[in-house]
């Protein structure tokens, strides 16, 4: 019995991970089709509709969480470091943790409620109301027109988010080291400076376009396979969420065992 | 392939030539969802420029045939064919540009919410079509004339009434000059004049466009108002075909206890025998 529900969950899990790269290929083959065409892949005035909501629109919540999660982590730290005297260390450990792990994670976490929320309700309130069929049925690859668009969207701007991310918890992180620490300006600069390096930045920027990636795909995927009127979207909605920030704190997980075990830094 | 280009009713014959093939045909359809045989060898024709009503209980399968016509259901067996070709071989691009030359009318209009008028009357010329603001400007005006909505371009959907929304939602089916208008429900929810308009206006459009039309009701006033030929679908097969004087006086016993509406009679016992 137990093994039979493990068995149906492990199908589960991959009919759906499957379905996921098929939604990928067949976008991509939309797109490729309209191209051929010698059109744009999708529409601009919804590649920048969706930007503006999902970039513009995140900022101020994106930058207001991290901040504070940078003051709080600086104010943590470096009452314990200062035990031993290495408050000075807080600078340089903020701008690690963030640059490589929390910054990409944070704001991963930031549009999968927001953003990914949004996608799963409004392709799924399409759906049901038959306008995704619609599309379909004129012709016109409702992969292409809708998911293009805001996969991209989130794709593209995941990495200026993290950015920003980073940014606003190092100012937080200022904040503290100049009140508490007594870290002034010039030298919180130049710790960062120290700390810094391009192998963490490239790897944060990385895992910020496959977040992205996740999100987008299965928000969308789960807005296309609503099934129940307005009821299957409230309930899409909350799987959906679920399901991408579970799936960006796994991906994260493995992406540092592989970091860590593997590229050994 | 060439992008998908409209045809134009201007050019199109209002009688078929002679041994020309039929517009859409199915060849013994079998369609399954799991355990369940929705459709069990379903068989017709449409020739061009008839109006085929589908008629039948609901749950019967009738939009699910409109699914098949446009390639968005494929057969668990059977072949279903749009001019001469089979649908469920054609590639994604030969199945697009299949589609560009059907027009839907969905039950509920299915408008996209987040468009004006203008914007959903435009999206299929704008996506598919090389012509210019101005000639899609002129095409819109044009087409809301034809439904009779004229000065709704700047409305949103959730502004328009239902009946209001189905002729919008014909307006967009006519923008690219289909072969072939698939009706799903068009007199479903709406108030006996304005379903008669709707009626009307399928009619007429057919009449102008020359073009064919496959609609699914179960509104029998409508149907015999709309229908050059009928079919009724009952248990997954076509248990009757022929014209609508030929359903008015069927002997099929089915077939007249639909037509009548009444609640004695094998619809009924069926529906009792299955629970």
């Amino acid at each position: 019995m137990v093994i039979g529900a493990i068995g149906h969950y492990v199908r589960t899990f991959l009919q759906t991970v499957s379905s996921l790269i098929w939604l990928l290929i067949d976008m991509v083959a939309e797109m490729g089709d309209h191209i051929s065409r010698g059109r744009l892949p999708f529409r601009r005035s919804v590649f920048f509709e969706q930007g503006e909501r999902a970039g513009l629109g995140s900022v101020p919540l994106v930058c207001m969480v991290s901040f504070f999660l940078g003051l709080t982590m600086a104010l943590l730290t470096g009452y314990q470091l200062r035990t031993f005297g290495t408050e000075r260390l807080v600078p340089g450990l903020i701008t690690i943790a963030f640059w490589r792990e929390l910054g990409p994670l944070m704001t991963g976490i930031i549009l999968a409620a927001r953003i990914g929320a949004a996608y799963t309700a409004e392709l799924g309130t399409m759906t049901v109301s038959e306008e995704v069929e619609a599309i379909e049925a004129m012709g016109l690859g409702p992969l292409r027109f809708l998911v293009a668009p805001r996969l991209t969207a989130l794709v593209v701007l995941m990495p200026a988010l993290v950015v920003m991310s980073n940014l606003a918890a190092l100012f937080g992180t200022y904040m503290i080291c100049q009140i508490s620490f007594n870290i002034n300006g010039h030298n919180f600069i130049d710790l960062v400076l120290e700390a810094l390096i391009l192998k963490d930045v490239v790897l944060g920027m990385a895992k910020s376009l496959l977040f992205g990636l996740i999100i987008g795909l299965i928000a969308c995927y789960s807005g296309l396979t609503v099934k129940g009127g307005a009821a299957g979207v409230g309930n899409a909605t909350t799987k959906s969420v679920v399901a991408t920030i579970t799936t960006v704190i796994g991906v994260d997980t493995f992406l540092n065992m592989l970091q860590v075990n593997v590229l050994n830094n | 392939m060439a992008p998908a280009s409209p045809s134009s009713s201007a050019t199109r014959p209002a009688t078929p030539p002679a041994g020309e093939q039929p517009l859409v045909r199915l060849e013994d359809v079998v369609l399954r969802f799991g355990p369940k045989t929705v459709l069990d060898g379903i068989s017709f024709t449409v020739e061009r420029g008839e109006r085929l009503v589908v008629m039948g209980q609901s749950g019967g399968g009738k939009s699910t045939l409109l699914r098949l016509v446009m390639g968005i259901l494929k057969p668990s067996s059977g072949r279903v064919l749009f001019a001469g070709t089979d649908v469920a071989r054609l590639t994604r691009r030969q199945l697009n540009a299949m589609r560009a030359r059907l027009g839907m009318v969905y039950q509920y209009s299915a408008l996209i919410s987040s468009f004006t008028v203008r914007d959903n009357l435009a999206l299929p010329l704008e996506e598919l079509t090389e012509k210019s603001a101005a000639e899609i400007d002129e095409m819109i005006r044009e087409r809301l004339a034809a439904v009779d909505m004229s000065g709704s371009e700047d409305k949103m959907p959730s502004e328009l009434s239902g009946g209001m929304r189905k002729r919008v939602g014909l307006a967009r089916a006519l923008m690219l000059e289909p072969e072939l208008i698939l009706y799903d429900e068009p007199s479903a929810g709406l108030d006996p004049v304005t379903s008669s308009v709707i009626d009307e206006l399928i009619v007429d459009t057919s009449a102008r466009t020359k073009s064919s039309a496959i609609i699914v009701t179960h509104e029998m006033d409508s149907a015999f108002r709309i229908a050059t030929r009928m079919i009724m679908l009952y248990q997954g097969k076509v248990i009757a075909d022929g014209s609508p004087e030929k359903f008015r006086n069927s002997d099929s016993e089915v077939v007249a206890q639909f037509v009548s509406g009444s609640t004695h009679g094998p619809i009924g016992e069926a529906a009792h025998q299955r629970k």
